[in-house]
């Protein structure tokens, strides 16, 4: 089979398997943006696969202050969870532990829906009987009194059953440069996407996983077929010319915020061109039986 | 679709309930039928069509044209739609009231707004005492909705507030917020004595506060996020009471000698 080619970058008849998740989204506040991005930054660290962390979570974008609902600097951050017992345990503790303690900082929800997650619901016994409940039309705040003045948090958020986790782009270059270079390009590109979140460092992840393992105790264990050092020795899907994969995974609110980032990427990817970016690009998938959702590349091309 | 239109005839010759025109309980009954309801409060029989003359139009929007002080319990117990009065009303203007839209362009008498629970209610005019307020015997006054007072309010305004939030952009006479038990009730104007009296938890905002009582106690100035957000959704209904909300306030918690959880704000 001839591989696609789009401006001399190698395009993988293949497609990305993704699961459904259930997904949440808040929006944190603060006196200014340097704050609200560490508050989001502190709640989504350590939430980079469901596996380890018990969320994915990250950032999605910045709000400015005229379009947040107390007028100060907002960033929106989304949460995914296999189950919502998960997300729901998820989002108070990181909430409670990360956003309450973050200082001049507020909570609100940002996601409509009838299911909804109970964050300032269950973060107003910090308050010791001190706690303030505020309704206003169909909306429900509580204050709670804290060192700095209150922590403003809303009584719940949405909750969405239609979210999409493991949407995915294999980056594929000759050096860990040119790679590297392509999949920053990409992950600037999706990040301008809303209502998606790349829950690996800065994005990325250079440790792409296989399902199961020699050892009884793995779930998961290095994508061999994917490492250039084993190209030689095992069952591999590099070419030659191929010295590094990174990978991007992409988890959002919907279908189409997803599909939406990977085509934002992949057009970012081939308009770099393989000189000094990507030689090919492909998708991760489990032969399309395990999840519900593919995304073909040839679908998403520019 | 057109209002239903109700043109008042004459100044009536005795109080009237006028409780039972309310959209909902006015859906699908024809003008004819809407003629013979009855509404005194005396002996003397006294029907709609007595009192005004009826256009047709859907029951969802109704309009009085012209006001009377002894028009009562205009929409009380109203559930949705839209009632305007284009006039004065009497006492328990929206008594009950738990969603729609009510305004009256006039003043109106005591206990409007009172134990409503949802909805809106806007009094173009002055209110009489005891708005939102409960009736002798019950617990709770307002438990809900938005209500604005353009014009000034008589005494003890949100009795026993439960929850909701009740703006008064004219001044407000003794004892605004006494008993309150949530909720809001934010003061333009100037206001009378002890505002808050016996409150146990719950907002009061004062744009021109008085001295306060004893068991009020000073908890600083402060700039609340809570504050922001409201000022943001009062906006719509009311840019000055948005203005004071806006503003660094002063938060005085009391009222000591009930729960004490209740707070008073007025601007630095």
């Amino acid at each position: 089979m001839r591989p696609m080619k789009r401006n001399g970058v190698r395009v993988d008849d293949s497609f990305a398997e993704a699961f459904p998740m259930r997904g949440t989204a808040i929006l944190i506040t603060a006196p200014n943006r340097r704050w609200a991005r560490q508050a989001a930054a502190t709640m989504t660290g350590f939430a980079t696969s469901v596996i380890g962390c018990g969320a994915e979570a990250g950032i999605d974008c910045e709000r400015p202050s005229k379009s947040t609902p107390d007028g100060r600097p907002g960033v929106r951050v989304l949460m995914f969870a296999m189950s919502s017992d998960t997300l729901q345990t998820q989002l108070v503790d990181r909430a409670g532990q990360c956003v309450l303690t973050s200082p001049g900082s507020a909570c609100f929800a940002d996601l409509d829906g009838a299911d909804r997650l109970p964050i300032g619901d269950s973060l107003r016994y910090f308050g010791d009987g001190w706690q303030v409940s505020k309704k206003f039309g169909d909306r429900h705040f509580w204050r709670i009194p804290v060192m700095d003045g209150e922590f403003l948090c809303e009584a719940t958020t949405g909750l969405t059953k239609k979210a999409v986790g493991g949407g995915n782009l294999l980056i594929m270059g000759a050096t860990a440069k040119a790679t590297m270079r392509a999949a920053e390009l990409a992950v600037a590109a999706m990040n301008g996407i809303e209502g998606v979140i790349l829950p690996f460092p800065g994005g990325i992840a250079r440790s792409g996983s296989k399902v199961g393992s020699k050892y009884k105790a793995m779930m998961a264990s290095t994508n061999d077929a994917y490492c250039p050092t084993l190209r030689g020795a095992v069952a591999s899907n590099l070419d030659e010319d191929v010295g590094c994969v990174l990978e991007i995974v992409i988890d959002g609110l919907t279908e189409e915020a997803v599909a939406g980032a990977m085509r934002a990427g992949l057009a970012a990817i081939v308009k770099l061109g393989p000189e000094h970016g990507a030689v090919r690009v492909g998708a991760g998938n489990y032969g399309g039986k395990l999840g519900p959702f593919h995304f073909h590349l040839k679908d998403l091309l520019p | 679709m057109k209002s239903l239109v109700l043109t008042i005839k004459q100044e009536p010759g005795q109080r009237l309930d006028l409780a039972p025109l309310v959209p909902h309980l006015l859906d699908g009954k024809l003008p004819k039928e809407i003629a013979e309801i009855e509404v005194q409060t005396t002996r003397e029989k006294v029907t709609a069509g007595d009192i005004f003359k009826i256009r047709s139009g859907g029951v969802d929007s109704i309009r009085f044209e012209g006001g009377s002080t002894r028009l009562d319990n205009i929409g009380k117990d109203m559930k949705s739609g839209e009632i305007v009065v284009e006039g004065d009303c009497g006492k328990s203007l929206g008594r009950n009231m738990s969603g729609g839209n009510l305004v009256a362009m006039g003043d109106c008498g005591p206990c409007a707004g009172s134990a409503m629970s949802g909805g809106r209610l806007e009094i173009a005019g002055d209110a009489g005492g005891f708005l939102g307020a409960p009736l002798e015997g019950e617990m709770e006054g307002m438990t809900g909705g938005v209500l604005i007072v353009r014009g000034n309010a008589g005494e003890r305004a949100g009795d026993r507030l439960r929850r909701g939030t009740l703006v008064i952009e004219g001044s407000a006479r003794d004892y605004p917020g006494s008993r309150m038990i949530a909720g809001t009730l934010i003061v333009l104007g100037e206001c009378g004595s002890l505002p808050g009296y016996l409150m146990q938890r719950g907002t009061i905002v004062l744009a021109n506060p008085p001295e306060l009582g004893p068991a009020f106690v000073d908890c600083g100035a402060h700039d609340l996020a809570f504050a922001s957000v409201f000022s943001g959704l009062l906006r719509p209904e009311s840019r000055a009471a948005a203005r004071l909300l806006s503003r660094p306030l002063f938060r005085f918690a009391g009222d000591m000698a009930a729960l004490g959880k209740g707070e008073i704000f007025f601007p630095v």
